[in-house]
């Protein structure tokens, strides 16, 4: 146990002053705050539809940027691009290192291969807990200066609707990063990791669905892929999905079975991770 | 002096068809520099991976300070730098130790000390990525020597230093073995092998081909000489150094005597009426000993460049 102790706190100081990490974590709070906020807000105070809002009321509008909303609103991205960016980073972490020739070094330090191993992904855990945390900070302070600037009542959001909010995000990014891990594992090369994962996240799963509407088997092959869950997820909150929302929000798996499913991968993938790591020559 | 700190049995790695590593028997004694000595590609590294337990052998066994290799015990009392400095571009060389001292659940203090220890301390604060290939290796030789584990592998370890460090390193690796600790030293410098090691092993082709220390590798030294009759030289050389002792290189002779028993062999000859026109001493290298051994090894010459 104090080996996996170890490996983590060695882990998170690597992952921690590496800038990669920090450019990650900065793109999903801009995008975050772009997507939840900046866009809806000018269309609210212009009075003006766009692509992304049309159609919504300047009443919803607003709604959507006020406290009340943070749950939905740090959710809302994490299907499409904020799981996308955690695959990513996660992918980066695991990867790198076989480049570089650190894992080999680090496997060379005493803690054995599992021990190594299962710091590392606890230390990539920290940074999605860390990543979400801010989220909230982040989409808070926004939306609690926006309804102080619009004159209305801060409602925050209930505990209850707020750490759901908190634990879908993080249980998404957290999906999405365990299976950059993997791949990065299995693959031993950021390129082809990120290039595979990013094509798989974005396009393939959406193309799966698409062929889903006309052949069944793969309609039910898709309910068990992860980002169909963690869209599920994402939509059992009430983030508004469809042309009009979030792309990547969906309705297609009841919530309790997208957080099975979700869970399901969050505790499969590391653990495949591990598997591959123990078993493996570095040469 | 005699506990063995590595023993290795029938260690055999295979990649397809190809065999890396045959069969090789080696040990390393407590408190000894063991010279791993062997061309490029002749299985030198791959047999340390597999000490270290960054792979898996095919077949055989290899035991580090009394338990299996790369077991979790072992690595925790070894330091290593193989194959190549391995660390993370973007940190700097301090914290890339601090990275591994974590993992070693060693104090972040060790850090300076072994900066220091490799004349890195200047530098410390800079990215990895900075540094010069001479750095970048005395880096890795810090992080193999933080914690002062009780065997030290260093593969190639001058690699890219320039002549200043790699006297540097030799002294290093000298002052390690005063201070008990072993050192297990790959190399294909002949000479960096022959002056600090107490032993070496020879492997070529994935084989092993002799064990045994540094002067028992290069035998008896030798004192070339040339005489004029060679005949009757010869037969005086013969008197002095035995029948086997003596060998007939073109014009001169190869005698197997100690450089401080030639003025002896001088007299002897001028005694017998033979012109001596020069007498030099003749000490086989490790180098010598080597291409002798690789060629017999291999059935084939090699080439100097591939041990250069």
């Amino acid at each position: 146990m104090t080996t996996i102790v170890a490996s983590a706190r060695a882990d998170l100081l690597r992952v921690r002053k590496w800038s990669a990490t920090w450019v990650i974590g900065a793109a999903w709070l801009v995008l975050m705050v772009l997507f939840g906020y900046v866009f809806n807000y000018v269309a609210y105070r212009s009075g003006s539809g766009s692509f992304a809002t049309e159609g919504v009321v300047g009443e919803a509008l607003l709604r959507s940027v006020l406290p009340a909303n943070v749950p939905q609103t740090i959710t809302g991205g994490t299907p499409m691009f904020g799981g996308a960016l955690m695959m990513v980073l996660g992918a980066m972490v695991a990867s790198s290192g076989y480049g570089w020739g650190s894992w080999k070094t680090i496997l060379t330090q005493g803690p054995s291969r599992v021990a190594v191993a299962v710091g590392s992904l606890l230390s990539l855990t920290a940074v999605v807990a860390v990543t979400v945390l801010a989220s909230v900070v982040l989409a808070l302070g926004i939306s609690t200066s926006l309804a102080l600037v619009e004159g209305v009542d801060v409602v925050l959001p209930s505990v209850a609707d707020l750490g759901q909010g908190v634990g879908v995000a993080f249980l998404v990014l957290l999906m999405w990063a365990l299976f950059g891990y993997l791949l990065g594992t299995v693959l031993r090369g950021p390129a082809l990791a990120v290039g595979l994962g990013l094509v798989w996240s974005l396009v393939v799963e959406n193309l799966l669905r698409g062929v889903g509407n006309l052949l069944s088997w793969v309609e039910t092959l898709t309910t068990v892929l992860p980002g169909t869950a963690a869209g599920s997820l994402v939509g059992s909150l009430g983030a508004s999905g469809g042309p009009e929302g979030a792309p990547g929000v969906l309705t297609t798996l009841s919530g309790t079975q997208a957080l099975v499913t979700v869970l399901a991968f969050a505790v499969l993938l590391p653990l495949l991770a591990v598997l591959v790591i123990r078993r493996r020559d570095l040469a | 002096m005699n506990e063995l700190v590595v023993q290795t049995a029938g260690l055999t790695k295979r990649y397809g068809t190809r065999l890396a590593v045959d069969r090789v028997d080696l040990t390393v004694r407590r408190g000894e520099v063991y010279g791993f000595l062997g061309p490029n590609g002749a299985g030198k590294t791959t047999t340390l991976r597999m000490l270290l337990g960054l792979i898996r052998p095919t077949s055989g066994a290899a035991t580090v300070l009394g338990m299996p290799a790369g077991s979790p015990a072992v690595t925790e009392r070894v330091g290593a730098l193989v194959e190549g400095p391995g660390f993370m571009p973007y940190l700097s060389g301090r914290d890339n130790l601090a990275v591994l001292a974590r993992y070693r659940r060693l104090p972040v203090s060790v850090v300076d000390g072994a900066l220091e220890r490799v004349e890195l301390s200047g530098r410390g604060g800079d990215a990895f990525r900075s540094y010069s290939l001479g750095m970048k290796q005395r880096l890795g030789v810090a992080a193999a020597l933080m914690g002062d584990p009780e065997l030290i592998v260093l593969d190639e370890p001058t690699n890219g230093l320039d002549p200043a460090g790699m006297a540097a390193m030799r002294a290093l690796v000298v002052d390690l073995a005063r201070s008990g600790q072993t050192v297990l030293l790959s190399s294909h410098l002949l000479a960096e092998v022959q002056e600090i090691c107490h032993r070496v092993g020879v492997i070529h082709d994935g084989r092993l081909l002799r064990e045994s220390t540094v002067a028992d590798l290069l035998g008896t030294p030798r004192v070339q000489v040339r005489a004029e009759p060679v005949e009757e030289a010869l037969a005086v050389a013969m008197r002095l150094a035995g029948d086997d002792g003596v060998q007939v290189d073109g014009a001169e002779l190869l005698v197997a005597l100690p450089e401080e028993r030639s003025a002896e062999l001088v007299r002897a000859l001028v005694g017998a009426g033979v012109d001596v026109h020069s007498v030099h001493p003749r000490d086989r290298s490790l180098e010598d000993v080597f291409f002798e051994m690789t060629a017999a090894g291999s059935g084939r010459q090699m080439s100097e460049e591939k041990v250069s």
